[in-house]
């Protein structure tokens, strides 16, 4: 008799990692890692099709704790890497994870190149405006006034709005979210990883350890689900810059901005069109091609 | 005529320098001779002064030599800096409209085309250029068929006008220097063979193409570009994908990306470039990720001289990025080992799960060769090493660093299901859990470094010693490493044919260095100079600091200019007669360019 073994329905603890995460108790990165890894349970995708890649820093340690392959590459060129990744296999998930330093600050420049290429990947940053490995500075999401142990009289320079940036540099799929909100996060990376090109995520993950500014209880006063506004419209661009910018009693989180219209690199690249992922094709070229090469220098 | 034939073109940037050179170096290579070019040039668009030297000869030409028998000057400026080092039984050819030539040595042949007079139509720079291309082939005794034919191929995209234009306005020069100058006798020989025309640039990307690259990223620095410029024409048709990245930080991170998910991938820079990969050069070796790097030099430090050449970057790769790890070095000898290099380092990357990289230079990347085709083969091995692709079933645990005993471990490539692993810049375990964090453990990392350095022995054990070129028991031994190859061999001919004993050692490999047997090899030479394009002599101090063994003598150059055969020769002359036991020389480069 034959029988039919229905392909078994994937959980999130299909995705823990080989250890346990080493963050302070009470970190928001907790909230983030069990969000992504509820989110690519419930969306079945399998452990082996996604690589999660990140940088230096507390939150980029995430690669070691979730079951997937992993990269935990070099501060601040994650999408740099990533970018390679998907070029030499365009058919894998590609999530990359950081914190605010790591990629507004040391990683700025591939920041604004990456959306700018719309390569196909999730990007999520873990902001908690400090840095915290480095037991506590200054971050370029810092707000001014922040005391910390790189500028204790507090900070004279104003942030990196990470949304506004994102949204100027020519993002395809800008959002917030709140690491104690982890329905929401969830949902809002289900639309990321669903999206096709660039997909940014600012996530607020409060640093229970050296931000005693922004707190859980300071952001959950004020955070405001842009989803919540029935006459939010998320393909309207210049709304979004103007929500991007507030700040103070109320700041929204949710999808700022999603647009569709643009191709992903890994679909403008013609070598990708025909062929399937790089890293199975043929590597010697063709012996007519040779000849050609070698008859154009004749 | 001497056994090699040398024509130099000399202009402003922007005057068309290149055209006629371009059609120069195919004219010879058609004509089955062989070609070696050389262009001193400037980081400018439109003026400076450009200097193109094209050697040509029936047997191969190892350099640009030492003697220009046909000049052609384009403007005032050039024949004002090159007259006087034109010999007896060498030529002029220019446009007597605009140039005064001055007064020449003895027996140099002053060819003046009044170009106005000659030429119908408007003046103009392309006209003055292509009679004085069709007066040079006259005078070389090249027949104006093949000439015909090139230009006709030069000029194809432009239209049936402007070839015929050409044609006609090369058929008066041709004529003009028929009835006006005396030929070089006797004419240039000519060969049924038939070459192709690679720069050193050309050389590595094709060398890429045919190793399997299928991912190549880099951000424009001279003299490095080329490579790029061949990748992007050719992506297309070669099935690779190219990118153009916004600072080299973010060219060696996005090719070991695409390195970790399977493709072979390459990069390209200059000294700054590899400056700011050097920190990504650590991950690859720490992720046990494959890159080849190619670095070619330019004269530094910071930005230098960035369109001069030198071999100075010897100990920025030796020491790029931090800490200890395994690596390969290798410096192209010649054009063509530009080509056969690159499928080498790849596999030996690959194999070894570590960066590999290329040292070339201006010279050879933007230097030209005659290649004989059948010598550029596509069909090379291609070997990947140890790397996991599939997973036919089974759910034996697997480690990604596994210690064994050649220190290379089976790498998984992602997508393969029951291989899910970090890799990670780390340091880490052999399953990948990080061990630098909360579970340091000396132990562990001091087995973690000692599998990866063990990856040393087997490249050293892949990679062919050095071999002396010529006698053993020479009066004078030659030591050079990569570019300096072909000046060098001519020079050794030179000073035997002077009755100086001479041989010669040329290293390739840097890393693998063989050391012993380089030693075992300068042991029994009588006189041993060591030849490098640099001021402190980098190669002559990693030899001591590998093998303690100090050579008799140095030569260096650090002018921005490579050696010419002549240099050397003296040099080693000046050596061997100096009672002052003179061990240093600095050769002067005597052409202003």
């Amino acid at each position: 008799m034959a029988t039919v073994l229905e392909p078994q329905k994937l959980t999130a603890a299909d995705f823990k990692g080989k250890v346990d995460p080493d963050w302070c108790a009470g970190c928001g990165d907790f909230g983030v890692l069990s969000s992504l890894q509820k989110v690519l349970a419930e969306m079945n995708i399998q452990p082996h099709d996604v690589v999660t890649i990140s940088g230096i820093g507390c939150s980029s340690n995430l690669p070691g704790f979730i079951n997937t392959y992993g990269m935990h590459t070099l501060h601040g060129r994650a999408l740099a890497v990533a970018t390679g990744v998907k070029m030499a296999n365009h058919k894998l998930h590609v999530v990359v994870t950081g914190g605010d330093g790591d990629g507004f600050g040391i990683g700025g420049n591939h920041f604004i190149h990456t959306i700018r290429r719309n390569v196909d990947l999730l990007y999520v940053a873990m902001d908690n405006q400090i840095y915290g490995l480095t037991t506590g500075q200054t971050s370029p999401t810092s707000r001014i006034g922040m005391k910390t142990k790189s500028m204790p009289y507090g900070n004279v320079e104003e942030p990196i709005n990470p949304i506004t940036l994102a949204l100027a540099a020519g993002a395809t799929f800008v959002a917030r979210g709140f690491s104690a909100e982890p329905k929401h996060l969830a949902d809002l990376m289900k639309q990321g990883l669903e999206h096709k090109g660039f997909s940014f995520i600012d996530v607020f993950s409060p640093c229970v350890t050296y931000n005693h500014d922004n707190t859980y209880a300071w952001f959950r006063e004020r955070v405001r689900k842009l989803e919540n506004d029935p006459s939010y419209d998320s393909s309207d661009w210049h709304e979004a810059m103007k929500r991007a910018t507030l700040w103070g009693d109320e700041i929204p989180i949710g999808k700022f901005f999603q647009r569709t219209d643009r191709l992903a690199l890994d679909q403008a690249e013609p070598v990708l069109d025909h062929g399937g992922p790089m890293a199975y094709r043929e590597p010697r070229i063709p012996l007519e091609l040779a000849k050609r090469l070698i008859k154009e220098l004749m | 005529m001497d056994r090699t034939f040398a024509v130099a073109i000399g202009g402003a940037a922007g005057q068309g320098v290149a055209t006629p050179g371009d059609i120069f170096a195919k004219l010879f290579a058609r004509r089955g001779l062989h070609v070696n070019a050389y262009n001193a040039y400037q980081s400018i668009i439109r003026g400076g002064h450009t200097f193109l030297t094209i050697r040509t000869g029936i047997e191969e030409v190892k350099c640009f030599g030492d003697r220009i028998d046909l000049l052609i000057p384009l403007n005032q400026d050039s024949i004002d800096r090159h007259l006087r080092l034109m010999h007896s039984g060498s030529a002029i050819i220019y446009n007597s409209d605009t140039i005064r030539p001055g007064g020449p040595h003895e027996g140099v042949q002053l060819c003046p085309i009044p170009v106005n007079q000659l030429s119908k139509q408007s003046r103009s720079k392309v006209e003055q250029n292509t009679i004085a291309l069709a007066a040079s082939v006259k005078l070389m005794g090249l027949g104006f068929e093949t000439l015909a034919e090139v230009l006709t191929e030069q000029f194809a995209r432009k239209g049936d006008k402007v070839v015929t234009e050409n044609l006609d306005i090369a058929r008066i020069g041709y004529d003009y220097a028929a009835a006006n100058f005396q030929p070089f006798a006797p004419p240039l020989p000519l060969s049924e063979m038939r070459y192709a025309l690679l720069s050193g640039n050309i050389a590595l990307a094709m060398g890429g193409a045919a190793a399997g690259v299928k991912f190549y990223c880099a951000y424009p620095m001279s003299p490095s570009t080329g490579v790029l410029h061949w990748m992007a024409s050719h992506a297309r048709d070669a099935g690779i994908v190219v990118r153009q990245v916004e600072d080299e930080i973010g060219v060696i991170n996005m090719a070991i990306g695409a390195a970790h998910a399977g493709v072979r991938s390459m990069c390209a820079t200059s000294g700054g470039g590899f400056a700011l990969m050097t920190e990504g050069l650590g991950m690859s070796a720490m992720m046990e990720t494959p890159v080849v790097v190619i670095d070619v030099q330019r004269a530094g430090p910071s930005t230098g001289v960035p369109t001069k050449t030198e071999q100075g970057d010897l100990w920025q790769m030796l020491g790029a990025g931090f800490g200890d790890f395994p690596r390969a070095i290798a410096a192209p000898t010649d054009i063509l080992d530009c080509f056969k290099l690159v499928p080498e380092m790849h596999n030996l990357a690959d194999r070894f799960q570590c960066p590999g990289i290329i040292l070339s230079d201006l010279l050879l990347s933007e230097g030209r060769s005659s290649i004989d085709p059948k010598q550029l083969t596509f069909d090379t091995e291609i070997d990947r090493g140890e790397m996991i692709t599939t997973n036919p079933g089974g759910t034996t645990p697997y480690n990604r660093y596994q210690i064994t005993e050649s220190g290379v471990s089976p790498r998984a490539i992602p997508g393969v299901p029951g291989h899910t692993h970090t890799a990670s810049t780390d340091e880490h375990d052999e399953n990948g859990v990080l061990i630098s964090d909360e579970f340091t453990n000396p132990l562990k990392r001091r087995a973690m470094m000692e599998k990866r350095q063990r990856k040393m022995i087997g490249i050293e054990a892949a990679v062919k010693p050095p071999v002396l070129i010529g006698e053993s028991g020479a009066a004078v031994t030659l030591v050079g490493w990569g570019s300096t190859d072909g000046v060098i061999r001519e020079a050794v001919e030179m000073l035997n044919e002077d009755g100086i004993s001479t041989n010669h050692l040329q290293i390739r490999w840097l890393v693998p260095l063989h050391g012993e047997a380089i030693v075992k090899i300068l042991k029994s030479s009588k006189y041993s100079i060591i030849v490098e394009n640099n001021y402190s002599g980098q190669f002559a101090r990693y030899l001591r600091s590998e093998t303690s063994y100090v050579p008799d003598g140095y030569i260096r150059k650090y002018d921005g200019e490579p050696f010419m055969p002549h240099h050397i020769v003296e040099a080693v002359k000046e050596q061997l007669a100096s009672e002052t036991h003179k061990t240093l020389s600095v050769p002067m480069h005597e052409i202003m360019v």
